[in-house]
């Protein structure tokens, strides 16, 4: 923990960076890992339940409640799906827990879930069971809502970074930053008019697609806090290779770029719930695009990079202009409650 | 421009740059006095172009990296005696003072907004009234004009409960420090600065010192295009202040705007971080502006700060020192636990090198 700061949670160690890594790794893991915990999947594959049965939870916190593409309610929905889908599982069952805050308007309460059903609906899973607590006006910050789902591994695929070797080529289902810039747009202290629209949504489609790579889909990662760079530098971390992506292959959208850099923030450093980067074995690039060519939800899908020897651990960025650059992993407080 | 052409071009520039630098002997040393400057370097990862006895070294020029601790020290103690909101730009809240920064400050409790316009705190100030609002003045000639027209505005409004905590400088007299220097070759001149200053009032680089010094924008291509011009001046040692920013900056700057500063401040000595004392390169309120200085206003006793003796960032302000030869890098020093503001402010040198490295 910060040496300045000891025994206080910042905002940073929620931020899904090397803070909150920390948090994790010093404080949580040393007390409840008993075996699984410890290797921190976006989904555990529970064994022994008969059929292979993927578990995760998530809560949503996002500020403000309803932004443009989406509100608390569809992303609690597409955010607990979509760690399902990268660990090859379909979504089948969601719980939902809300926490109210007192004096929360009803009708916005409604809107939500309804935005929940519709979410559900559309991602093809069931909210069977739930949880509903009200805190005292101040306690809370409208609402806050945890989901925990449940999913069928249809085809055993080991995903797993262990698995990733030199020449895999790495590919993201679209165009990157726009639920982070979203937003961030949307919050009150910025008076910015964009066109720009959060991409929540489930990524199940995009992954029951690849899985028809069989053992020549290696990895899946939806990239949320932190966005793109957040995620490769997990795949190099975790699988101790080097990555190499191209600056002016990574799609990012006109209005995305240009908030971008009014804000200051690095669209391939801001959140994504609509996303996949994905790492698949040498030569297969082509193919998964093909895979993807006929999915709404891929639309814009892009080879970036490919797996190298060189620079070990490493995600090295080649720029628009051709020279080259560590792409570091983001840290602390970059954008407090984005999800 | 199209990226295929920008690609095409920034090779031309840095095979140009390449055999200049052929027909010298010995390295090159020049400083982007710019933190903005060295963010776009870094992000374009423009220095793996660049020749062995090409080097580019960060200066002074990133206001939060020259922001001495004390000051972190003396918003925080103020702010805690006479229960003051304290406004300020996003980079200064996690820059540490002796005791925490202005983020540990906010989570025991104190008042911490960041705002993105100086015009911000007087609405900050006005939703506050009558709480003290104290804005923390921080930055150079691009930053401060717009503080003098918001105190201006503040004033004629009444707004009685809006201070500012200063620790504005000015760029020259630094520069003048930095071009005594026999390592240093040439100077990478601030675009944004050079805006409000002009590009002439840069001429005592080449009268006093026979430097070259060139404004470049921030672009890629504006950056290789200023470095290929001070390589070739260095090659043939010849020295002038050229202007490869023509599309922003002017000869005589931006008058009106340096018309303002100066009827709401005038000169004063400011203490720099890894350079001292420098006279004459602050400035202090004048006439009926010195309403507004809330360190006149609000007293507190504010102790002599010391900084980590093993930190570099005084060497690394005045391009002694490159951040990776300091011991403290990536290991007790990094951005969410920084030792340094050089560290923390989005312009700064080792906050540049943490997050794009070298290849």
């Amino acid at each position: 923990m910060p040496k300045n700061t000891d025994g206080r949670i910042l905002l940073g160690h929620g931020g899904g960076g090397k803070m909150t890594g920390r948090l994790i790794r010093e404080l949580i893991l040393p007390r409840l890992d008993r075996g699984q915990l410890g290797q921190l999947p976006d989904s555990v594959v529970l064994s022994g339940l008969g059929d292979r049965i993927a578990y995760t939870t998530d809560s949503f916190v996002v500020s403000p409640i309803f932004f443009p593409g989406g509100n608390i309610g569809s992303l609690s929905v597409h955010g607990t799906c979509n760690d399902l889908s990268c660990s090859g599982a379909r979504p089948v069952f969601l719980s939902l827990g809300l926490i109210l805050e007192e004096g929360f308007p009803m009708a916005r309460l409604q809107a939500i879930l309804e935005s929940v059903a519709e979410a559900a609906d559309e991602a093809g899973v069931a909210v069977v069971t739930g949880d509903t607590k009200v805190v005292p006006r101040g306690s809370a910050d409208g609402i806050f809502i945890n989901t925990s789902g449940i999913g069928r591994i249809e085809r055993p695929l080991s995903l797993s970074p262990s698995r990733i070797s030199e020449g895999d080529q790495i590919l993201v289902s679209g165009p990157v930053g726009n639920h982070g810039m979203a937003v961030m747009l949307s919050r009150a202290e910025f008076s910015f008019d964009f066109d720009l629209e959060s991409d929540s949504a489930s990524v199940w489609p995009v992954v029951e697609r690849l899985l028809n790579l069989g053992e020549g889909l290696k990895f899946l990662r939806d990239p949320t806090r932190g966005g793109i760079a957040a995620t490769l530098n997990e795949i190099a971390a975790s699988s101790g290779k080097g990555v190499r992506v191209d600056e002016s292959a990574i799609p990012v959208d006109e209005s995305v770029a240009a908030a971008s850099e009014i804000l200051g923030i690095d669209p391939f450093q801001a959140a994504n719930e609509g996303k996949i980067v994905v790492v698949v074995g040498k030569g297969l690039g082509e193919e998964a695009l093909h895979l993807l060519s006929d999915c709404p939800v891929a639309r814009g899908a892009a080879l970036i990079g490919e797996v190298t020897t060189a620079n070990p651990s490493k995600v090295v960025l080649t720029t628009r202009i051709g020279g080259s650059r560590i792409m570091a992993e983001p840290s602390g407080e970059l954008l407090p409650r984005i999800c | 421009m199209n990226p295929r052409d920008e690609r095409r071009t920034a090779q031309a520039l840095a095979s140009e740059i390449k055999d200049l630098a052929r027909k010298h002997s010995g390295q090159m040393r020049f400083m982007e006095v710019c933190g903005t400057h060295t963010m776009a370097i870094h992000a374009a990862g423009l220095k793996s172009l660049f020749p062995e006895s090409v080097k580019l070294v960060s200066g002074p020029g990133c206001p939060v990296c020259v922001t001495e601790k004390r000051f972190i020290d003396h918003a925080i103690l103020l702010a805690a005696k006479y229960d003051a909101c304290v406004t300020t730009f996003g980079d200064l809240v996690r820059v540490p003072g002796s005791s925490g920064s202005l983020t540990t400050f906010r989570s025991e409790g104190g008042t911490v907004r960041v705002v993105y316009s100086p015009l911000d705190a007087v609405e900050v100030a006005v939703a506050q009234s009558p709480r003290p609002t104290v804005f923390l003045g921080v930055g150079f000639e691009t930053t401060i004009p717009t503080v003098a027209a918001t105190l201006k505005a503040a004033l004629a409004r009444g707004v009685e409960n809006f201070y500012v905590l200063p620790a504005f400088k000015t760029i020259h007299p630094p520069l003048r420090i930095l071009a005594a220097k026999d390592d240093l070759h040439g100077f990478l001149l601030p675009g944004h600065v050079s805006a409000i200053i002009g590009s002439d009032c840069f001429s005592y680089l080449v009268d006093d010192f026979h430097k070259p010094g060139v404004i470049g924008g921030f672009e890629p291509l504006d950056i290789l295009l200023a470095l290929r011009d001070l390589v070739s001046m260095t090659v043939r040692g010849t020295s002038a202040i050229v202007n490869d920013y023509k599309r922003v900056v002017r000869a005589d700057g931006n008058r009106a705007a340096r018309d303002i500063l100066y009827d709401v401040f005038e000169p004063a000595d400011a203490s720099w971080r890894g350079l001292g004392v420098i006279p004459g390169s602050g400035l202090a309120f004048k006439g009926p502006y010195t309403r507004f200085d809330a360190a006149a206003h609000f007293p507190v006793n504010v102790p002599e700060s010391k900084d980590d003796p093993r930190c570099l960032c005084a060497a690394i302000l005045t391009g002694s020192k490159t951040p990776d030869r300091c011991g403290l890098f990536g290991k007790e020093c990094t951005p969410e636990d920084p030792v340094g503001p050089c560290m923390v402010s989005s312009e700064g040198t080792c906050a540049a090198y943490y997050k794009y490295g070298a290849v």
